[in-house]
């Protein structure tokens, strides 16, 4: 295989994984805000859930939980499973998995908040929902940025998980051309394409947080 | 007139010796009235209590004539609702001992939003009414600056500016000195008697006895969440009544 080839399939392949990175995070960025409300809601049935799911999803692989989103429908359900599936399953998974990661990032901005700003805000009769929307969620995020960022880069490398009810992927692509070409070169190739791919998420959460310094 | 009132006011908590027994306080227009007292008085929970950023226990508090909390038939205290409680909050202004300005707003922002989005009031008046208040607090180079890059002075005198920009009738103040260092101690207070000259009506809880007793018409000592004494501002700090009174004030003639 001619590496241009090559490089055309892995790049077929990244586009699958920059889908998942994307859709990822659109969906469990907003979840893992719910979930942390939740979290430290006054209702003790809706903390207790939360807490619970929050443990389960931070205390098993992400990869078992993909298994149990894709296959689990088929086997506790008796549903068929199409291959059109597959695609959402590590959707599905991702964002449940990356939305309790995130409400444990968002609950502890929250909670670094101090009471004197609830309390401005309250005496020139702001609503509880404009409180949250216009005074404390900004300066929550920019408090959470670097963690984020964190997570955000976990999950790039966490997309080649979707290896694993095979989706394909980048690092799928790359796996199915060394063993029928054996060659070690896709492999390498990948490994420049997730770092790219890093660099540049990394440069733009870079950006975001020195956009977010103009005030301390 | 009466402008703001709190009668019969108890309040307690589970693990603090901080309480309120009983006091009752009655604020006219245009009238100054400094509260001193040792800490842990109760001074700073009267003042919590009066903003409704603490309820009541029991007792009944009025804003220019309108009831914000009563007594049940079982005495405790119940609060007007939301929407009512909202429209009071628009009649007083507090000032925090440490500013709480909002750092993600500019110094203009600060003043100019809870008017806008809460008050709704029109934007060109709005604006107008900023700049007045910013030239006269010696805000005007500052307009765009943020929180952090102000001295502690400035960022408190934005902060009475923001309360101001509410118009209200009362404005609170709760140790509005005591996080400046001393020199910048003097602006604020020179803030607070302009205000006074233009009979701004105003609730002070201070340790600074000499001012208390230049600016204020009247001065309430508080001790153990009771008040102890009160009178004339002049009167009470040269010659007052009480055994307490005595030793407290005694501490700041050094």
């Amino acid at each position: 295989m001619r590496f241009s080839v090559m490089l055309s399939k892995l790049g077929e392949g990244m586009v699958t994984s920059v889908l998942i990175f994307t859709l990822t995070l659109l969906f469990s960025l907003p979840l893992g805000l719910i979930v942390a409300l939740a979290r430290m809601s006054k209702n003790g049935l809706l903390r207790s859930f939360t807490r619970i799911y929050i443990s389960v999803m931070r205390g098993t692989p992400l990869m078992l939980q993909l298994l149990v989103v894709y296959f689990g429908p088929y086997y506790l359900l008796g549903i068929p499973l199409s291959s059109g599936y597959r695609f959402w399953a590590v959707i599905i998974a991702f964002s449940v998995n990356y939305a309790a990661y995130f409400a444990e990032i968002y609950r502890g901005g929250i909670e670094s908040m101090p009471a004197g700003q609830y309390e401005a805000a309250r005496v020139l009769g702001y609503s509880e929902t404009q409180i949250f929307l216009k005074i404390i969620l900004p300066q929550v995020i920019k408090r959470i940025i670097p963690s984020i960022t964190n997570e955000v880069i976990t999950l790039i490398k966490d997309t080649s998980l979707a290896f694993s009810i095979a989706v394909t992927e980048m690092f799928t692509v790359a796996k199915a051309i060394a063993s029928s070409e054996k060659t070690m070169v896709s492999y390498a190739a990948a490994g420049v394409f997730y770092y790219v791919f890093n660099f540049i998420v990394a440069f733009v959460m870079e950006t975001i947080e020195k956009k977010l310094n103009y005030y301390r | 007139m009466e402008i703001f009132s709190i009668r019969s006011a108890r309040k307690t908590f589970d693990n603090s010796l901080d309480v309120l027994q009983d006091i009752s306080i009655s604020i006219s227009r245009g009238e100054v009235v400094a509260i001193i007292g040792p800490s842990g008085s109760g001074k700073s929970t009267l003042l919590r209590c009066a903003t409704l950023l603490e309820t009541l226990d029991s007792g009944e508090l009025y804003f220019s004539g309108e009831r914000a909390a009563w007594n049940n038939e079982n005495g405790e205290t119940v609060y007007a609702g939301a929407q009512k409680l909202r429209e009071i909050k628009s009649k007083f202004g507090l000032v925090f001992q440490n500013f709480n300005l909002f750092p993600h707003y500019s110094v203009l922002k600060n003043i100019t939003d809870a008017p806008l989005s809460v008050q709704k009031r029109e934007k060109d008046e709005v604006m107008r009414t900023a700049r007045s208040l910013m030239d006269k607090m010696g805000l005007t180079e500052k307009a765009d600056a943020y929180p952090f890059q102000l001295s502690g002075g400035q960022q408190q005198r934005v902060s009475i500016a923001r309360a101001l920009a509410m118009n209200p009738d009362i404005l609170f103040f709760d140790e509005p000195t005591s996080a400046l260092d001393p020199e910048l101690t003097g602006e604020i207070l020179r803030v607070i008697r302009a205000l006074a000259a233009e009979h701004m009506t105003m609730v002070i809880v201070t340790h600074e006895i000499e001012f208390a007793r230049n600016v204020a018409d009247r001065i309430i000592f508080i001790a153990d969440g009771v008040i102890v004494e009160e009178g004339p501002a002049e009167a009470l700090v040269s010659n007052p009544q009480n055994e307490r009174t005595r030793t407290f004030l005694n501490h700041f003639q050094r």
